[in-house]
This record gives structure tokens, sequence and C-alpha cells, in this order.
């Protein structure tokens, strides 16, 4: 299939997305293409106009600035996995990056573009939450924040507004004794996960945090004080497995139930 | 990887010449079908069936473009498909190129639409609006076969059954034998060549026939095919196939939408293209693997395999293709399934039945993936029933080197090879004994199995084969073309054509092994109708038989020619010239003239000739049959060690290795590319591909988001190891071979789940081996303690 006869709109900054997005509400932004390139191809997505924001030096950064790090939206996943940076999360952006579908997608693919499609199973809207993160968000009416965990709202859903652009991902730079965990189940090398389950464990601030992914709608993120070593208890594992809010069952569930175990034994050392 | 290193200095039969193709193809200068542009073309988009049966009650076309959009009222001339199978029996089916009356699948094609591009014709084929009545659907074999189903899909017909057979060899057998009966099934499956179908087609006035430029593995068959639903004669349809990017069976078939295309480029007198997508390939062509058997293996407790009771079914989808029908796939199974075993007693019912999904089409391997998984996973639940180890069973059932040549229970004529050595040296590749010793230490959540499959493939099937298993295509005799230039560059036209198998060098070592000739001295010249020798073309694992034997027939006579020539011009006797390095030699080595010495002579000296020389020339037509024309058999055991993860039901591919026969190999490295692709084609089969149907036949997976075929990362750590044993039946002593690396995988690696899964007393009985098959195998078997 080949897609519908669109225009392609340059903007020059930010400001100027946000006003050809504001001028066309159904107009797409595209940053690497990677699921917007196939979604036109195939039709799914019919704009009249695509307003291109890959030349936008201003989302490229990637800094630390006291204690987070700031990530440009439009950082590729390839540069995230090749680690030329100074990182805050213990190796974790870039093993995150590394499994993301192949080499070829991560050269173009971009955080931003993943996190602002909100697809159930990508990566970034998981590990954005497991690491506490929140966004920068510019819009007609000036910048706010969002959390990473109240960002994405259904399946393919966030409460970006029409013309709001993702500006930046502000990641809490982790203690020295933090431990992380991150781990996926896909059919095979590339694809989209099945299931995801992401720890971070940090002394410094006292945070526990586990996630689920690829689930229906929006990540499950749990978070209290002494969690991993209630759930060293298998029975206390089953229990959060059959908790209302993840609601999964079948395959899905022993995914997940698998995957589970396997970050808790990565967060306590047993693995 | 093992085998002889490369050697530089042969160039003929054996050596691992590297690929004369290589050159355009790694620099990206190959030509494919879509890299061809005709001035005033113009692109096709089809708009295709959303339902699986319906009546079709009205088409619309868009108001002011009606001549961009045709629909079969259109194309009133245009005859239907009709593949007819010549078994008793058989219920026919048309398919016309665009719907008539009634939509039989998703995807069908019920009108065309033309435009400067695709996109423009993709717009147009949007406004295009059917109404359909819907009718009873007709989604699952079973109820097809058992006459349940509500719907039925061609009204003139009895029941939903293309054709029923039957084969009853049963014998009496041992009372005390150890029967074991299993329902087994394979999945739909795509055969997702990287390069689609596509199509570019035009009316040449000059020569009055119509130019078609096709990605066909077959170009004779479609030829003949086109020229009869459009009723040409075929001198006025020239079919040229270009670059292919690999076929599988696939590219063998005549499409509807080639027939289509060449309708329009003779109604509007314009060049029309019509290139597939994915989505058009995965959905609308959801083609092949699917059967189901009920299967019953009786094993002496000695483990020797004493019978084989088996009722199979085939999802042949809505339509009989053209050329291979409807009915190739169960034909097979009637008659392959013994594999290579001696047995007492054999019988094997089966069914084509005819459901609302597009057409069956053979995939690399046809029914023998099918069959080898029916029968090996069969034969490793009866060895663990036994408590013995597989390759146990298979040594006492395995027919014997010293049986060679056998007639087998379905009167196969195995042409030679040592069965039991093959399995055993694939056995010792993967240090299977270690393997039992680390699977005997890992009980917890991931678990270690073992599995091999043995199995015997025929190639270059001959014509009472084929006619035989009622197929409307019956091959006959294969032909060269071959002459030598002016400047001594031989010329080879054939009519098989390559979509992969490397044909320009290795028929180029054929004619180096008779002539001496230095492969880059040979041009081969196929894929295209125009003037090449009528062919099948390229299929069933036929052409390092069949063209080689054409091509080493055509070298030889031209030896002959060339001997008299030079007999004279170095008055030397004709018997006592040798060929080597592209000339000929007098025996005691005094005297010598190239190739090129002789061609220039005869085309623009002939002065120098006497007057009586045979003024036949440099060129000529030689062929080539086998006798007998069962085929060959090569052979091969696969054996791999993989481990499951009993929580989340992945399989991982831990080690795998192949033995393999293929008789005395053309190129071994060519081979070896063969057994690499079809193995990552069967590791799909057994792990990966799938297209599930829902209840109203509805394609689940119309992307490759959904449809999930292996890449290089799937690919397990590979031992490959050949044996030699020359057949007595071919030129050379070789065998086809081009299919085997697709056929075992799904039986080798369901054992080795299957040996995984024993302890905990779950069996897997469908392929692929997904995740939730693993899980709700484990539940089963949880639930049933």
């Amino acid at each position: 299939m080949k897609a519908i006869d669109y225009r392609i709109e340059r903007a020059s900054d930010v400001a100027g997305a946000v006003e050809a997005l504001q001028a066309d509400p159904f107009a797409k932004p595209i940053a690497g293409g990677q699921s917007l390139g196939a979604m036109l191809n195939l039709r799914l997505a019919q704009p009249e106009c695509v307003i291109d924001i890959v030349g936008l030096d201003a989302l490229k950064g990637l800094r630390i600035e006291s204690d987070e790090m700031v990530i440009g939206p439009l950082v590729t996943h390839a540069r995230l996995e090749d680690g030329r940076y100074d990182d805050a999360t213990g190796g974790m952006l870039a093993h995150v990056a590394a499994g993301i579908a192949y080499r070829a997608v991560r050269n173009s693919g971009t955080i931003g573009g993943s996190i602002c499609h909100a697809d159930p199973a990508a990566d970034w809207i998981a590990a954005t939450a497991a690491l506490g993160a929140t966004f920068d968000i510019q819009g007609p009416d000036g910048t706010r924040q969002v959390a990473a965990r109240d960002f994405m709202t259904s399946a393919f859903e966030t409460t970006l507004a029409e013309a709001d652009v993702l500006t930046a991902i502000r990641v809490p730079a982790l203690g020295d004794t933090a431990r992380w965990s991150y781990r996926k189940f896909c059919r095979k090398t590339g694809e989209f996960a099945l299931a995801i389950v992401s720890g971070v464990v940090d002394g410094q601030t006292g945070i526990e945090r586990l996630v689920f992914s690829a689930l229906d709608g929006a990540p499950v993120v749990i978070e209290r004080a002494g969690l991993f070593d209630e759930l060293a208890e298998p029975d206390a594992r089953q229990v959060l497995l059959d908790d209302d809010a993840l609601s999964i069952s079948g395959h899905r569930r022993a995914l997940h139930a698998g995957l589970l175990a396997d970050v808790i034994a990565d967060i306590r050392g047993t693995a | 990887m093992t085998g002889a290193p490369p050697d530089t200095q042969a160039k003929g039969i054996g050596a691992r010449l590297a690929r004369k193709e290589d050159a355009r193809f790694l620099s990206g200068r190959g030509e494919f079908v879509a890299d061809i542009r005709r001035p005033g073309m113009l692109d096709v988009a089809f708009v295709r069936a959303p339902v699986a049966h319906a009546r079709i009650v009205d088409i619309e076309k868009p108001e002011g473009w009606e001549s961009l959009v045709y629909t079969m009222a259109d194309m009133a001339e245009v005859k239907p498909i009709v593949a007819a199978s010549k078994l008793p029996g058989f219920q026919k089916s048309e398919q016309y190129p665009l719907a008539k009356d009634k939509v039989r699948f998703v995807g069908e094609m019920v009108a065309m639409c033309v435009a400067p591009s695709r996109a423009r014709a993709e717009d147009l084929a949007e406004q295009v609006f059917v109404d359909y009545e819907d009718l009873p659907v007709v989604s699952d074999m079973h109820a097809a076969a058992n006459g349940t189903a509500e719907g039925k899909l061609h009204e003139h017909w009895d029941s939903n059954v293309f054709l029923e057979t039957q084969v009853d060899n049963k014998a009496g057998i041992a009372d005390d034998v150890v029967s074991v009966r299993r329902q087994l099934s394979t999945s739909r499956q795509c055969q997702v060549p990287l390069e689609g179908r596509g199509v570019v087609c035009w009316w040449d006035h000059r020569l009055n026939r119509l130019e078609m430029t096709s990605a066909a593995q077959m170009p004779h068959i479609n030829r003949t095919g086109l020229a009869e639903c459009l009723g040409l004669d075929e001198g006025q349809v020239r079919v040229v196939s270009p670059d292919v990017g690999g076929g599988f069976g696939y590219k063998g078939i005549l499409l509807p939408e080639e027939i289509c295309c060449a309708w329009l480029a003779m109604k509007l007198d314009r060049p029309i293209r019509w290139i597939e997508d994915r989505n058009e390939h995965l959905s609308a062509n959801a083609n092949c693997r699917e059967h189901a058997y009920d299967i019953s293996v009786h094993v002496e407790r000695s483990g020797r395999l004493a019978g084989i009771d088996c009722d199979a079914i085939v999802d042949s989808g809505a339509y009989s293709s053209y050329p291979f029908s409807a009915c190739l796939e169960a034909a097979q199974i009637g008659s392959i399934l013994p594999g290579p075993y001696k047995m007492d007693s054999y019988s094997c019912h089966t069914r084509s039945a005819a459901t609302n999904k597009p057409p069956i089409l053979p995939y690399r391997g046809v029914a023998r993936t099918g069959v080898c998984f029916a029968l090996e996973v069969m034969l490793d639940i009866a060895a663990r029933e036994l408590g013995i180890e597989p390759f146990e069973l298979r040594e006492r059932s395995l027919v014997g080197p010293d049986d060679m040549p056998y007639t087998n229970i379905t009167n196969k004529l195995f042409d030679s090879g040592d069965y039991i050595a093959c399995m055993h040296r694939a056995v010792e590749a993967l240090d299977w004994s270690g393997w039992r010793a680390r699977q005997a230490e890992t009980n917890g959540r991931k678990r270690i199995g073992l599995g091999l499959a043995t199995f015997c493939e025929q190639g270059a099937h001959g014509t009472s084969v084929y006619h035989g298993w009622g197929i409307p295509m019956v091959p006959g005799y294969e032909q060269c073309n071959a002459r030598v230039t002016t400047d001594g560059i031989l010329e080879l036209q054939i009519g098989a054509h390559s979509h992969g198998q490397s044909m320009e060098t290795t028929m180029a070592q054929v004619a180096n092994t008779v002539l001496g000739i230095d492969p880059e001295q040979v041009r081969i010249m196929h894929g295209d109708t125009g003037g090449s020798p009528y062919s099948t073309g390229t299929w069933g694992s036929r052409n390092a038989v069949m063209s080689g034997g054409a091509v080493a027939a055509a070298c030889e006579k031209l030896a002959d020619r060339v001997r008299r020539l030079a007999s004279h011009l170095m008055d030397v006797a004709a018997d006592d010239l040798i060929f080597e390095n592209g000339g000929v030699v007098s025996g005691d080595r005094s005297r010598s003239m190239t190739l090129a010495d002789i061609a220039h002579t005869w085309y623009r000296a002939p002065q120098l000739l006497p007057d009586d020389v045979d003024p036949a020339g440099l060129g000529l037509v030689a062929g080539y049959k086998m006798r007998p024309d069962m085929g060959t058999f090569s052979y091969a055991t696969h054996a791999c060690a993989v481990e499951v993860d009993t929580v989340t039901g992945a399989v991982k591919l831990l080690d795998y290795a192949i033995c393999e026969d293929g008789g005395v190999l053309l190129n071994p490295m060519v081979v070896e590319g063969q057994l690499l692709g079809g193995l990552a084609q069967g590791i799909g089969t057994a792990l990966y591909e799938e297209i599930p149907f829902d209840d109203e036949a509805q394609p689940l997976a119309s992307t490759l988001a959904d449809y999930m075929v292996p890449g290089a990362a799937e690919m397990p750590h590979l031992t490959i190891e050949h044996m030699e044993t020359p057949s007595p039946f071919s030129t050379f002593g070789q065998k086809g071979i081009g299919e085997g690396g697709a056929i075992a995988p799904p039986a080798a690696i369901t054992n080795a789940v299957n040996d995984a899964l024993g302890g905990l007393g779950a069996e897997i009985h469908s392929v692929p081996i997904s995740p939730e098959r693993v899980i709700a195998a484990l539940e089963a078997a949880h639930e049933s303690d």
C-alpha cells in the first residue's frame, strides 16, 4: 500500500511546530518515523499534513543537570544504546535502548517519538515510568510537566493535547547503590514485547518501584517501601499478579509471572 | 561448518566455486520486476473482498472515474482458471480473475483500478463501493471435510471436498505391537519471499505479442496458462522472468493478477504494472502448509516399525490453483507419508477440503514438511513409550544400505544411500550423549530436550510421478539450446529459471566438467520463453538433475562437433582429442587449439574447412530424461537441542546439526546455502509463522508485525555434514536437494520440545510451537494429573 497524498511542513522551532499543529488539528508531527511511516503506508494514518520536527536542534540534547538527566525527545535509541554520554541510570537507558527492535530502527527511531506514540508494548513508556521520569511539554499556553507514570492514559492515548509537543524527558539520577532490572518477553528478536516487568530500587532515596507493562493500556506502577523483600515470597507474587489493576490472565499472566521472578532475582542479587 | 576448503583450481562439478551471480546482487545491480520502467506505464491496485463468503449484489464505480475501474463484467471474454486433477472424483473449481457473482475468501479480487501511480490507484480503489450479501462461512477444514459446515463453496458440488483418496496397503501385524495415536496439525503460512510477486506487461505491435515481465519460477507454464485464459496462441505471449528474489513455490503459480494486468495492457494499449505488497501477500495469499492428521503408528517391542494408519485433511482453500491443483498436497501425503522406512502395513485416507480461505499453494518441501512432522513426531512418541532412544527405533526401521535400490510400500523407488549411517552422523555431530548428560542436570524451570527427524526427499520428479498424482502439469523432457559464439563463448539457454538457485554458476560448472571451459566463458540464459526450450521450470528440486542433465547432453553433442572440426584443423584423429582449459589438445599434447580459434574458423574463416564438413554448425538443442523417471531421493537427518522455559513457554534452539546426502554435489557451497535458507524457513514453520483465521475466516496476521518470520538472530549454531552417495539414475550421480532444509525442522524441534516436556507429561501436537501452545500443553498435563 502507499500513503495518501499529504504535504510535509518543516518546523523551524518548537513554537513553529506548536503553531502548525494548532492550524491543523489532524496534522501529525514526525520524528524518526519508525511507527508513523508504517501507519502512513498502511493508510492507518491519513493526515493531510505531516510536520517534520527532525531538524529541531533544541530537542536533541542529552545532558546531566544537577540531579537529573535531561534527554531531548529527538535522541535516537541508537545514541542511548551506544552510551557515549554522562549516564546517571547505571546503564539502564543503554540496556533498554539496545533491546528495541533492530539497529536499523534504532538508528532513526527516537525516544520522544516512541513515548508520544504510546504503544502499550513499547519500551520507553515502561522504562521512564520505572525510572520515575517527568516530561516537559510545550503547548499553545506555555510549558508544563507531567510524570511519566501519568502520561499515557490508554493504548495509543496520552495527556498530550492536539498542539502539544514533548520537549524533554527528565530522568532522576540513581544513587550509587541503586539496582535496576528491565525484563521483557518477545516472540523473537526485534518484536514488540508481549510482557514487560521492570524494577528500580534506590537506597539513597528509599524508592522501590515495580512496573508492569505491555498490558492493554498504560503501564501499572507499584511503589512502596519494602516491596522487594515482600515479593521474595512466591505467595506474595501471586497476590500481586492477581491484582485487579493488572487484569492479566492466561498466557500473559504466565509471562509476567516469569519476568517478575527474574526481576526480583535481579534486584535482590539472587539470580 | 565442515567440508573441504575452497579449491581455487577445480571449477567443475564438486568445486566450491563463488557464485557468478554475486557481483550484481551484492552491489545492488540485480534487476527485479519492480526495477523495470516503461514509458507511459500505469499502476494497478485491486479492490479486494473484506469478507470471506458473500454474494456480490452490486459494484458501484466512483462517479466520473468509471473508465479507470474494471470488474469481471468488463472482462467477459476472459476464461477462468481451471486446474483439474485427473484423479477420479475431483470436483472442479472455476476461479475468475476478478470475482464473478460471489467472493470466496478475504482478499479475493473484485475490481481493478488503474492510475498513473499506485497511490492514485489505491485512492480509486477506496471509492469503489461493493454491496455484499453474506453467506455462511466455511472456516474449518474438519467441518468442510466431514460435511457439517453450513456453507457451500461451489454450488454445483456435492460437498466441500475437492477430492478424497485412499491408499490401502494394509497387512497383518503382530498383536503385541505398541500402537500410539494422535491428532497433529500444521498451521496456515505464507512463503514470504523477500521479493513479492509482480508484473509489468505491454503489447508489442511489431511482434504482435504480449510481453510480460513477471517474478515467476516457471515462465513457460505461466505463458501456457495466460494464453489459455486470454484466448491467445502461445506465440502471442512472451514471459520474461528477470532476477527473482525467492519463490519457494509461490512464484510457480499463475496468478489472477497476471491475467488481469495482461487483459488491461491489451485493452488500454499501455504498459501496466502491479507490484504485490506485503499486506496483499499475507492476507490475500495466505496459502500453504495447513494439514491435519489423525495418525496411528504401530511399533514392535523391538523398536521395529510395523505399520501406519492415517486420516489426513488438507485445508485447500477456495480454488484449485494452476498448475499444481488443490490436490498436490493430499496426493503427496498418501504417497510419501511412509518416509524412508520399511513397514508391513500402511493405509492413508486423504481429503482436500474446500474452505473460504486463499487457495493452497506448494511451499518448499510441499507436503513433505507436514508428513515428516506427522510421522517423525509419532515415532518419537512411540520411542518414549518403549523407553528407547529415537535413533534406536529408527535404526531398526529405516531402509538399509544393502536394500538399495529399494521399492517402498507405496512403490517409490529409492535410488541409493545409507540412511542409517546418515542418522548416526547427525546424532554424533550434535553430541547427543553430551546433551543427554547436561539434560540430566536441568530439572527446574528451564528444561533441555533433544530431537531428531529423518526424511528422504524425492527430487526431479518424472513423468510417471506427476501423472500418478493427477497433477495438471506433467513434466517430460528437459532441453538445452547450446552454441559456441564467434569468439568462443559458450551460450546455454534453458527453460528453467533461477529464483535463487545459483544456476548461472552450477550449470557453468557442468559445462566445465564436460568441455573443460572456464565457467567465466559460459553464459547461462534463462527465464525467457522467447526462444528457450519449453520447460515446466524450477520446482520440486529438479534442476541439478534435469537442467544439469540437459546441459551435459548439449555439451557432449557440441563436443562431438568441435572434435570433428578440430580433427581436420589440427590433423589429429577425433578420438585422440581431449577437452581442457577452454580448448582441445592432442593426446600426446603436441598440438592444441582454443575453442575461440575453432569458432573463429567456423564462423569467419570457413575457407579453411573442407567442402564436405557437416554444416550443422556450433549450435544445437539436446535433451535429457532420467530413466527410470521416479526421481532422485536425497535424504538427511536433522538433530537439535532446545531449552524450554516452563513458565513462559519460550523455546530456545541451543544447537543444531544436519547430515545430508545429495548424491554428487554440483557445488557444496551452494548446497550449504540451500540448507541454511531452508533451515531458517523450517524454523519459521516450527516456532513462528502462522496466519490464524477467525470463525468468519478473517486472516488475523496481515503485516509482518503479526506474522513472525525468523531473522538472523533466530538462527542456531549449525553443523553440516555431507555424504555423497551417487544416484545410479542421474547423469553425474547428482540428486535434487533444494527443499530438504525446510522439511525436517518442525519435526526435529517438536521432538526436542516434547523430549524436554516429557518428564512433565506434556506433549506438543501443533506447530508453530508458540509460547501459548507450550503453556497450554503444560496446563493440559497438569489437569490430567
